[in-house]
C-alpha cells in the first residue's frame, strides 16, 4: 500500500461527502415540486407529457397504487426491450450486421436491465447493434434508475407523513427524476467523457493497420452517452464486454474518479433528501455514517489484499501487487477502490476483472452485495434497503430495551417488522438457494472457468450479483447458457421486486400512522449509539447468513493459496 | 391495473424516445462538433492510413518494438466458428483472462513469460505488468519500469545506443494525473511511433 493510494481513496470520500448537501437540496426540490432553475425550460415538457398520458399531477397514489403503476410500467418496458433485442437484425442502426439476440439471452438481458442489474451475459461489441445499445439499453438505464429513486422517495414520504393515505404519484416522480435530475447531469457528463477520450459516434468499427502490418478492427460507437447514465444510475452494463476496464469506456485516471463519484453521488445525496424531508438532516447523516463506516472498512481490506499480491505471483519473485486483470493507468489502489464502490452501490461496472482478484480482495465485493448493497447502494435501492435494516435494528433495540420501538415518531410494530424481514430474507433465498441448485445440478459444473474453491466462488458470485441487482461478475463463469440465463434472470427479478414491494408496504403503513411526540424514553436515532447498532445488526444478519458459503469459497481459497496450492481445470 | 395502462404506455414511449433516441443522438451530434477527434475514437493516421487508436493497445511481437502487456482476448476459430482461439489485442472483443489467484494455468503462464523475459535481460527484476494480462486485453500502457526493461532488447535489434533509447522512453513517460490520480505509465503505441520516427531520421 502507498501513501498516494490512500490519498486517492481519501480524496474520493471527500468529494462524495461534499456533494451530499447540494445534491440533497436539489433532489428535495425536484421531488417536492418546488421550481428549480431548469423549470422554465423543462416545465412545459413535463406538463406536455402529463397531458399526453392523461396524468393528473396532483393526484397521489396509495402504496399499492404506486406499486401497481411501477409494475405496469416495468412489464411494458420488459416487452419493449425484449422485442428490440430479438428484432435488431431488421431494425436500423446496425452497421456491424449483428444477428438477432437468442431468446434465452434476450430474456436474461431484458430482466437484467429492467431490474437495474445489468448483468452482462451478452458481449456488448460482439452481440448488440447500436440501436439495441441506445434504444434498448440506454433508455432502461434511465428508467430503472428513475424508478429506484422514485421508490426511495415514496418510502421517505412514508416516514415523513402522518395519518396520510398516499405516498406520492409514481408517474410524477418518474418523470421529474428523469427530466430534472438524470438527463441534465448525463448531458454534462457525456461531454466531459468525450473530452477525456470516450467515443461517441454512429460510425462502424474502424479498420486499422498496425505498425507491424496486422489488421486490427477497433469497435467504437455511442459509448459516452451510455456510460454517463450507466454510472449515475448505478446500472453498470457496459458498452463493451470488458466494461470500464476498456480504454474507450474509461480512458483516463480522471474519468475513472469521476465515474466512481457519480456511482455514489445520487445514493449518498438521497440520505440528505431523507433528512430534509423528515425535518432533521442529522437523521440522514447518521444513516450515511453507518454506510461510510462499512465502506471504508471494505476498501481497506481489498486494497491491502490486492497490494499484498497473490501467492502465485509473489512465489515467482514478482513484486508490486496483484496486477492480473488490472489496467496500468489505474493501478492497484484505483482498481481496489472501484471494486468496492461498484459493489457497495448496486452498479456492477468493473474497471478490473474481479475474477482475478486475490481471494480476500474478491471476498469484500461479494460480501458488499450479500449485505443487500445498503452501503450507499443503488440509486434509491440503497436507501430503501438501508431503511429496511433500520426497521430491523429499531425492532431489535426495542426488544433489548423492553420498550415499544419507534423511529422518527412512528411506532415500529409487527407489520413493519414482518415486511422488513421478508425483504431481508428473499435475498439469501435467491443467492444461496440458486447457488446450491447450480452446484448440484448436472447442467452447471461445466460453467466455471477455474477449478477448486475458486470455481465455487464464481457460481456464488453470479447468483449474489444477480439477486442483489449488481451485475458485476467473476467473468470466467460461462453464463450465456439456457440454465444460467433463466436462473440468473429469476434471481434478478425476485431480488428486485420482492424487496421493492415489502418496502412500499412499509411506506404505506408508516404514512398512515400518527406521530408520537418524542419523550425521555425515545431511543435517539441521530447519534453514535444508533449508528453502531445499525452496523452491528447489518453485520450480524449478513455474517450469520453468508459466512458458511464464504468459508467454502474465498476463505478456503485464501488458506490453500497461502499454503502454495494451485488448482488445475480438468484434473 | 387497466387504469395504469395509458400512463404506462404513453410515458414509456415518450421517455424512451427522449432518453433512448433524442439524448444519445443529440449527444453524438454535439460531441462530434466539439470534440471530433475523441468522438471518433482518438485515431492515429500515418501517411493517410489509420494505424490504430492512441487509447487502444495493439500487438507487438518483433524484437525491434517495445511490447505491451499480455492480452487474453480471443476471436472465433476460422476452422470452427463455435470455438475461439487466442487473438491478442482483438479490439472488437475485449476481455481479461479471468484466471483466479490459485489457478494452475495462471501460474504456468506467468512463469513461462517471466522466464522468457528474464533470459532477454538477465539480472534485472521482471516488472509485474509485463507478465500479467490486463483487464480489457487492450491496455495501451505499460509502467515506466516495463519500458526501460525492454531497452536492451530493442537496442540490440535496432542497432541503436541504449542511452538514446532510454531518453526516448523518458520523454514518453506520463505521470499521475494532477500528480495524484492513477499510476505513471508509457503509451506503447506512442513510444513505438516515436521509435520509428527516430529510425527514419
Amino acid at each position: 500500500m502507498t501513501l498516494d493510494g490512500w490519498i486517492q481513496i481519501a480524496l474520493f470520500c471527500a468529494v462524495v461527502l461534499a456533494l451530499v448537501k447540494p445534491l440533497g437540496l436539489y433532489m428535495t426540490r425536484v421531488f417536492t415540486g418546488v421550481p428549480t432553475p431548469l423549470s422554465p425550460v423543462l416545465g412545459p415538457v413535463e406538463r406536455g407529457l402529463y397531458r399526453l398520458a392523461g396524468i393528473d399531477a396532483d393526484h397521489e397514489q396509495s402504496w399499492l397504487g404506486y406499486g401497481l403503476a411501477m409494475l405496469a410500467f416495468h412489464a411494458l418496458g420488459f416487452v419493449l426491450l425484449y422485442a428490440v433485442l430479438r428484432l435488431q437484425a431488421v431494425l436500423p442502426l446496425n452497421p456491424m450486421d449483428q444477428a438477432a439476440v437468442a431468446p434465452d439471452l434476450a430474456f436474461n438481458t431484458a430482466a437484467s436491465f429492467v431490474t437495474n442489474t445489468n448483468w452482462q451475459n451478452y458481449g456488448g461489441e460482439s452481440t448488440l447493434s447500436y440501436l439495441s445499445q441506445i434504444l434498448g439499453l440506454t433508455h432502461q438505464n434511465f428508467l430503472s434508475a428513475a424508478t429506484g429513486i422514485a421508490l426511495a422517495v415514496a418510502l421517505i414520504r412514508g416516514f415523513a407523513r402522518a395519518s396520510a393515505r398516499t405516498v406520492g404519484s409514481f408517474w410524477v416522480d418518474l418523470t421529474r427524476c428523469t427530466l430534472y435530475l438524470l438527463l441534465p447531469l448525463c448531458a454534462a457528463l457525456t461531454l466531459f467523457y468525450v473530452a477525456q477520450g470516450m467515443p461517441q459516434t454512429l460510425a462502424p468499427s474502424v479498420a486499422a493497420t498496425t505498425l507491424e502490418g496486422a489488421q486490427q478492427t477497433i469497435a467504437v460507437g455511442p459509448v459516452a452517452s451510455q456510460v454517463a447514465i450507466k454510472m449515475l444510475g448505478t446500472n453498470g452494463g457496459g458498452f463493451f464486454n470488458a466494461n470500464a476496464a476498456h480504454p474507450f469506456e474509461n480512458p483516463t485516471a480522471l474519468a475513472n474518479v469521476v465515474q466512481m463519484v457519480t456511482i455514489f453521488a445520487l445514493g449518498a445525496g438521497l440520505t440528505n433528501v431523507f433528512g430534509r424531508m423528515v425535518g432533521d438532516e442529522r437523521q440522514g447523516w447518521a444513516i450515511l455514517a453507518a454506510m461510510m463506516l462499512l465502506f471504508v472498512a471494505g476498501t481497506a481490506v481489498t486494497y491491502w489484499a490486492e497490494a499484498a499480491g497473490s501467492p502465485v505471483l509473489n512465489g515467482l519473485g514478482l513484486t508490486g501487487g496483484n496486477l492480473e486483470g488490472k489496467e496500468v493507468r489505474f493501478g492497484i489502489p484505483a482498481s481496489a477502490l472501484f471494486a468496492v464502490v461498484t459493489t457497495a452501490a448496486s452498479c456492477g461496472a468493473v474497471n478490473a476483472m474481479h475474477d482475478s482478484f486475490t481471494a480476500l480482495g474478491g471476498l469484500v465485493p461479494m460480501l458488499n452485495m450479500q449485505l443487500g448493497e445498503i452501503i450507499v447502494g443503488g440509486v434509491g435501492a440503497g436507501l430503501y434497503g438501508m431503511l429496511v435494516f433500520v426497521v430491523v435494528a429499531i425492532f431489535v433495540a426495542g426488544l433489548v430495551g423492553g420498550r415499544t420501538p419507534g423511529y422518527l415518531g412512528k411506532k415500529i410494530e409487527a407489520r413493519e417488522g414482518k415486511m422488513a424481514m421478508l425483504a431481508v430474507l428473499c435475498l439469501p433465498l435467491m443467492m444461496l438457494g440458486l447457488t446450491a441448485l447450480a452446484t448440484v445440478l448436472p447442467a452447471a459444473p461445466a460453467a466455471p472457468a477455474n477449478a477448486g474453491p475458486h470455481g465455487f466462488s464464481e457460481i456464488l458470485y453470479a447468483f449474489t450479483s444477480a439477486a442483489a441487482n449488481n451485475g458485476s461478475a467473476f467473468g470466467g463463469l460461462t453464463g450465456n447458457t439456457l440454465f444460467y440465463n433463466v436462473t440468473l434472470a429469476l434471481g434478478m427479478l425476485v431480488g428486485r421486486f420482492f424487496v421493492i414491494l415489502p418496502a412500499l408496504a412499509i411506506a404505506g403503513s408508516l404514512a398512515a400512522k400518527k406521530r408520537v411526540p418524542a419523550s425521555a424514553g425515545t431511543f435517539p436515532t441521530d447519534g453514535g449509539l444508533f449508528v453502531g447498532l445499525l452496523v452491528g445488526v447489518i453485520l450480524i444478519v449478513g455474517g450469520l447468513t453468508f459466512f458458511p458459503s464464504l468459508a467454502l469459497g474465498p476463505v478456503v481459497e485464501h488458506l490453500a493459496g497461502a499454503a502454495g496450492q494451485t488448482f488445475a481445470t480438468g484434473g | 391495473m387497466l387504469t395504469h395502462l395509458r400512463p404506462a404506455l404513453v410515458l414509456l414511449v415518450a421517455l424512451t424516445g427522449l432518453t433512448g433516441l433524442a439524448y444519445p443522438l443529440a449527444m453524438t451530434g454535439l460531441a462530434g462538433a466539439i470534440f471530433p477527434a475523441q468522438a471518433a475514437g482518438s485515431l492515429i493516421t500515418r501517411d493517410g492510413r489509420v494505424v490504430g487508436s492512441s487509447l487502444i493497445g495493439q500487438s507487438f511481437t518483433g524484437a525491434g518494438y517495445f511490447h505491451g502487456r499480455p492480452s487474453a482476448t480471443t476471436a472465433a476459430d476460422p476452422a470452427d466458428p463455435a470455438k475461439t482461439v487466442p487473438a491478442p489485442y482483438n479490439a472488437s472483443n475485449s476481455m481479461g483472462s479471468n484466471l483466479g489467484p490459485t489457478s494452475a494455468a495462471l501460474a504456468e503462464r506467468v512463469k513461462a513469460e517471466r522466464d522468457a523475459l528474464q533470459a532477454e535481460n538477465p539480472g534485472r527484476p521482471v516488472p509485474i505488468d509485463l507478465v500479467t494480462a490486463s483487464g480489457s486485453g487492450l491496455d495501451p500502457d505499460i509502467s515506466p519500469e516495463a519500458a526501460l526493461f525492454q531497452v536492451p532488447r530493442v537496442a540490440r535489434a535496432r542497432n541503436l545506443p541504449e542511452e538514446g533509447l532510454r531518453a526516448l522512453v523518458t520523454a514518453q513517460m506520463r505521470g499521475r494525473t494532477l500528480g495524484l490520480l492513477g499510476e505513471p505509465r508509457v503509451n506503447v503505441l506512442a513510444l513505438n511511433l516515436a521509435l520509428d520516427d527516430l529510425a527514419r531520421r
